[in-house]
């Protein structure tokens, strides 16, 4: 692992009634790509403005390179912001705008110019210098964000859902630029989105957000695989999320759980005669007798619903609770609707999320 | 006869045109004639005892290059570039502070400027004349603290007109000032000191240049009318400070000489007209919204 390169601590902010955040403390190394996601009013940008000093924090400390700049100015911090709404200057032009932190460092001038051009090279849009940030489409926009930011050469870049006012097919294409651009610099970035599939596929880690804390932090995988919570299990993927109760534990370890009449297996530790909540993402389960795990649960198909590469297919189980399935979509017969089918998943693919109580 | 002829996709434009009749009609009465009226009297002569003779001349406009007249042009010139520059520089920073108030006081804040307008303005000034009388609060207050032996004389001079003119007309620019502050989007402040300015660098490059138009919205709207506001130098200049405004005045009511007054009056829209002229070239508005 790379060396540390910022570090909050303990971080808490109250904003009248609401507590904002609550103990956060994430350490970020050199050049990672670090994602926070969580749905609004989770404190995500509360913590980025903290970090680039636009917010003070009422406790905790951040750490930058080892120095402690809790109560620096935001202009004494080598860390910049792109903007959710880019916030450019509009009275100036893209040469102007992106030359803005050299300048105010008394870079020399034919310095800046050629700077200037490497950057909107780098963000490929070479020879848009004297074009007015009103002239420009939003993905251009935020280019000339990114390279206004990154000229200043920035121990930390912090991205503020940079790409949520782009559509789809720009919002793709943009994420790939953001990735090579971070790799290829090697800057820290710490990024900001409430979209779980951009977060899973740019970050190195994603700290998941919810009302003012940090549920988990980890790697796209660990999140994905393991939401440990779930709040975690629900807001990443499509999951089920039921209760079942621990009636044994098979040698190897596996819990062995009764559940809708029927009986499952699940990794993980519990009491016999507990009552443990369990997240199953809705593509691990399979349908077929045929299964080595022991599983003895069946549903009755409720409906399908066809998104094109997907076919997902609701479960009507026999105490009246509904399981989701996905499958491929195209190719595949599918059971006709009223049957009772048989389903089973891998029990490493079944998360404990909640445990407590008797059944 | 004309409309006959017109085809009938021009019917739409007629009902548009019927709509637009009590305006254009409202216009040339009010506006349009009594102008024409007043240009016109510009270049008559004054009757040798009352009213104006029907007679063409350029008496009126030849007397306008009297030193006499030259200085009073200068002097209310340079009134009201002092008046601009003066509300400027108070009205800039009150209303910038004023827009980081929280809400609720902003709101009353902005009350208090506005609540002086319901009250007549002549009243308003009479109040400055109580407070800076030798008699009055300001010179008590100093003598009664001992800081000064006799009365300082405040009232009937330059300085006077000037408080009063900025006095009464900072509102203006507060306000438009103000309008264009709040519109201003934060994010680019902060913006501008994550790239790595200080407040102030981030003040000059980025809050002044994005409020220029309520600069120049505020400056024209306080420019043109201390021009003309004759009472103000009346009342706090005695009768020491000649203003265009007291000119026309005096020329229209004392001297009776309307032609006189019609052509300063005349000479007072031009320049209203060069100054607006000047705020659309810089401001690079087209029209006049940024004003109002």
């Amino acid at each position: 692992m790379e060396k540390t390169i910022l570090s909050i601590r303990n971080i808490s902010k109250i904003f009248g009634q609401t507590q904002a955040l609550c103990d956060i403390s994430i350490d970020v190394s050199k050049g990672e790509f670090l994602t926070l996601l969580g749905p609004s009013g989770c404190g995500k940008t509360t913590l980025l403005r903290i970090i680039a000093g636009l917010e003070t924090p009422d406790e905790g400390s951040i750490f930058l390179d080892g120095k402690d700049v809790t109560g620096w100015e935001p202009n004494k911090r080598n860390v910049n912001t792109v903007f959710q709404s880019y916030a450019l200057f509009p009275h100036m032009n893209v040469f102007q705008n992106i030359a803005y932190g050299l300048k105010l460092k008394k870079v020399p001038k034919l310095q800046i110019e050629k700077r200037v051009e490497e950057m909107l090279a780098l963000v490929q849009l070479p020879g848009y210098g004297q074009r007015m940030p009103s002239q420009l489409s939003g993905g251009q926009r935020q280019r000339i964000a990114i390279a206004r930011a990154i000229i200043n050469d920035p121990e930390v870049l912090l991205l503020d859902e940079p790409l949520g006012a782009l559509d789809l097919q720009l919002r793709r294409q943009m994420q790939t630029e953001l990735k090579r651009l971070q790799k290829h610099l090697g800057i820290t970035f710490i990024y900001i989105t409430h979209d779980q599939e951009e977060a899973l596929n740019m970050s190195d880690r994603i700290g998941i957000m919810n009302e003012g804390k940090l549920i988990q932090l980890g790697t796209p995988d660990e999140i994905y695989e393991h939401p440990q919570t779930r709040f975690a299990a629900q807001f990443i993927g499509q999951t089920n999320i039921f209760d079942a109760v621990v009636t044994g534990q098979e040698e190897d370890g596996r819990l062995v759980l009764s559940f809708a009449g029927g009986i499952i297996k699940a990794q993980g530790s519990g009491q016999t005669g507990e009552k443990v909540t369990l997240s199953v993402r809705t593509e691990r389960i399979r349908f077929g007798e045929e299964n080595k795990y022991g599983f003895t649960l069946s549903g009755r198909v409720k409906s399908h619903s066809y998104t094109g590469g997907l076919l997902r297919t609701i479960l009507l189980l026999s105490d009246g609770q509904e399981l989701t399935v996905t499958g491929m979509g195209g190719g595949y017969s599918r059971a006709p609707i009223g049957t009772q089918v048989q389903i089973h998943w891998n029990p490493g693919c079944a998360v404990i999320v909640e445990r407590g109580g008797a059944g | 006869m004309k409309k006959q002829k017109l085809p009938s996709t021009h019917v739409s434009c007629q009902g548009a045109c019927a709509a637009r009749l009590p305006f254009i009609l409202w216009t040339m009465v009010f506006v349009a004639i009594p102008l024409l009226y007043i240009l016109c009297m510009s270049f008559m002569k004054k009757a040798a005892t009352w009213g104006i003779l029907a007679e063409f001349s350029l008496d009126s406009y030849q007397k306008l290059f009297d030193p006499v007249y030259v200085k009073v042009f200068g002097q209310s010139m340079w009134l009201a570039f002092l008046t601009t520059v003066f509300t400027l520089l108070i009205g800039y920073p009150f209303a910038y502070f004023t827009s980081k108030l929280p809400p609720k006081w902003r709101s009353l804040v902005l009350l208090l400027i506005i609540v002086p307008f319901w009250t007549n303005s002549l009243v308003r000034i009479y109040g400055w004349m109580i407070l800076l009388r030798s008699q009055g609060v300001i010179n008590s207050l100093l003598i009664m603290l001992g800081i000064i032996d006799s009365p300082l004389k405040l009232l009937y001079n330059f300085g006077a007109v000037l408080v009063g003119m900025v006095y009464a007309l900072i509102p203006f620019m507060i306000l438009s000032v103000y309008n264009s502050i709040a519109k201003l989007d934060p994010a680019l402040v902060e913006a501008s000191r994550d790239l790595g300015a200080s407040r102030w660098r981030a003040f000059w490059t980025v809050t002044v240049p994005m409020t220029r138009a309520g600069i120049m919205a505020g400056c024209v709207l306080v420019f043109i009318p201390s021009v003309g506001l004759f009472f103000v130098s009346d009342l706090l200049g005695g009768a020491k400070t000649m203003l265009l405004g007291n000119l026309i005045k005096n020329e229209l009511l004392t001297a009776r000489n309307w032609p006189m007054g019609a052509a300063l009056s005349i000479v007072m829209m031009t320049m209203t007209m060069i100054v607006i002229g000047i705020y659309k070239k810089v401001s690079g508005e087209k029209s006049l919204e940024g004003i109002v």
